[in-house]
């Protein structure tokens, strides 16, 4: 019993939504979901929505999954895994078409394919399955914060330098650069800006944290 | 970790089937009604913006009921077909069908000025999936007042151009017939369009495909439309 008093946000815990956002963050140290990192980083608004979903995904699968783990027949436990994620993927494309209609025209099969985000699956199979569910939906919510904060550092510069607007909004136009010859910058926009944009982050971040840097 | 027997495999299997039908089942019943009002309210913003008329999801109903005052169902030979409702059409099944049994919708739109516009709806195929979009003409049934296309997954930056207002500008006062009154459709044209032609639009470079699907949709549908088109030029 003497676990279960543990305080809920215990320096444990909180290691579990922070260590995502940095040393262990999912993109830029763990190489994974790059595909929808490239896809949907040219505006900031579906950068942030597919942040938000990828988060009620892995969260709600890793407390499912953890919440089952002891019930979960190993055998069988990748296709649980897959069934959990793909019926919440369902729920929030759902859920998208019915409220945000624009934003899932958008996102449109990105949404479909949070299921293969590989991302949450890795996280089902390592965290989820080993951990009770509250330390599962802290990991679930702290690596899609992982996730996302790379979208929309990403999708900023993208949508900033490459359509000179924020979230819609014309912020180079007000400012007045066009009058003085600026033009936006049409690369910007095409997928490979962003991985060169996610590999300036990534080189970043290891001349920060020299322990990132592999031998 | 435990050992567990194949029975309690499959059981296990069958109520998490269950759980998981029930759950998703019960979420499209519920949410159906929402996203059909959705697609609907798209449908009347494109129809809006083959007459060149710019509305928002917010006022896409007030315009639409505003500015559009009539609709029609006709067939290929330019029969008018009775009792049926040109707003819930499906295209992409009519277009399935052989040319003589499909329904064509047709929408009639009267602008502040008072000009008739009439609308007809597009559907075909581009690179990656389907593409749609309405055009409208002047009461000539020859000249076009404006068109709008838009696509489920063109490549963004190429094919994805079509759904772009300064794309679709260029059709406008494009006519579909030639000097001699043959119906020859609106050609997209790689490489760019004769200057002053009145047939032909610039495709999009790098959309090639695309722009041809383009210019197929455009011929397909169109011609359902010109046994019609001719009986409206002749009253």
């Amino acid at each position: 019993m003497a676990r279960d008093s543990e305080p809920l946000f215990s320096s444990k815990n909180l290691k579990l939504l922070t260590d995502p956002l940095n040393n262990e963050n999912p993109i830029t140290v763990q190489v994974l979901g790059i595909c929808s990192a490239l896809a949907i980083t040219v505006k900031l608004k579906p950068a942030i929505v597919m942040t938000l979903s990828v988060m009620v995904v892995l969260a709600v699968s890793n407390v499912v999954i953890s919440a089952l783990r002891k019930s979960i027949p190993p055998r069988i436990r990748i296709i649980v895994q897959l069934v959990v994620i793909a019926t919440m993927v369902i729920l929030v494309d759902q859920f998208l078409k019915a409220f945000a209609y624009d934003v899932s025209k958008q996102l449109s099969v990105f949404v479909g394919l949070i299921i293969t985000n590989c991302i949450i699956m890795g996280r089902l199979e390592a965290f989820a399955m080993a951990n009770k569910p509250w330390p599962s939906f802290l990991d679930g919510i702290g690596n899609a914060s992982g996730y996302g904060i790379i979208l929309i550092i990403v999708a900023f510069f993208r949508e900033l330098l490459g359509s000179g607007t924020l979230l819609g909004y014309p912020v180079l136009e007000k400012t007045g650069l066009y009058n003085i010859g600026y033009e936006n910058n049409g690369l910007m926009i095409l997928p490979p800006m962003a991985l060169i944009t996610i590999g300036i982050i990534i080189w970043v971040q290891r001349a920060k944290n020299r322990s990132l840097i592999e031998e | 970790m435990r050992d567990f027997s194949n029975a309690y495999i499959f059981r296990f299997s069958a109520i998490m089937i269950i759980i998981v039908a029930v759950l998703l089942s019960g979420a499209a019943m519920l949410l159906q009604p929402l996203q059909q009002k959705n697609v609907e309210i798209e449908k009347k913003k494109s129809i809006l913006a083959s007459v060149n008329i710019e509305s928002t999801r917010n006022n896409a109903e007030t315009l639409y009921d505003k500015y559009i005052k009539k609709t029609l169902v006709v067939d290929a030979r330019g029969n008018e077909i009775q009792g049926e409702d040109a707003f819930k059409i499906d295209m992409k099944e009519e277009m399935s069908k052989p040319v003589n049994e499909r329904k064509l919708p047709v929408y009639f739109g009267i602008l502040d000025n008072g000009e008739k516009k009439i609308i007809v709806p597009l559907q075909g195929k581009g690179l990656w999936g389907p593409i749609y979009g309405y055009i409208s003409f002047n009461e000539d049934y020859k000249t076009v007042y404006g068109a709008t296309f838009n696509h489920d997954k063109e490549t963004p930056g190429l094919g994805a151009e079509i759904a772009t207002r300064e794309y679709q500008k260029q059709f406008r006062g494009k006519t579909i017939f030639d000097k001699n009154g043959k119906f020859i459709s609106i050609l997209v044209k790689k490489g760019g369009a004769t200057p002053g032609s009145p047939n032909e639009v610039d495709a999009i470079s790098g959309g090639t495909l695309t722009s041809k699907g383009l210019q197929a949709m455009l011929q397909d549908c169109l011609s359902d439309y010109i046994a019609w088109f001719n009986k409206q030029m002749k009253k």
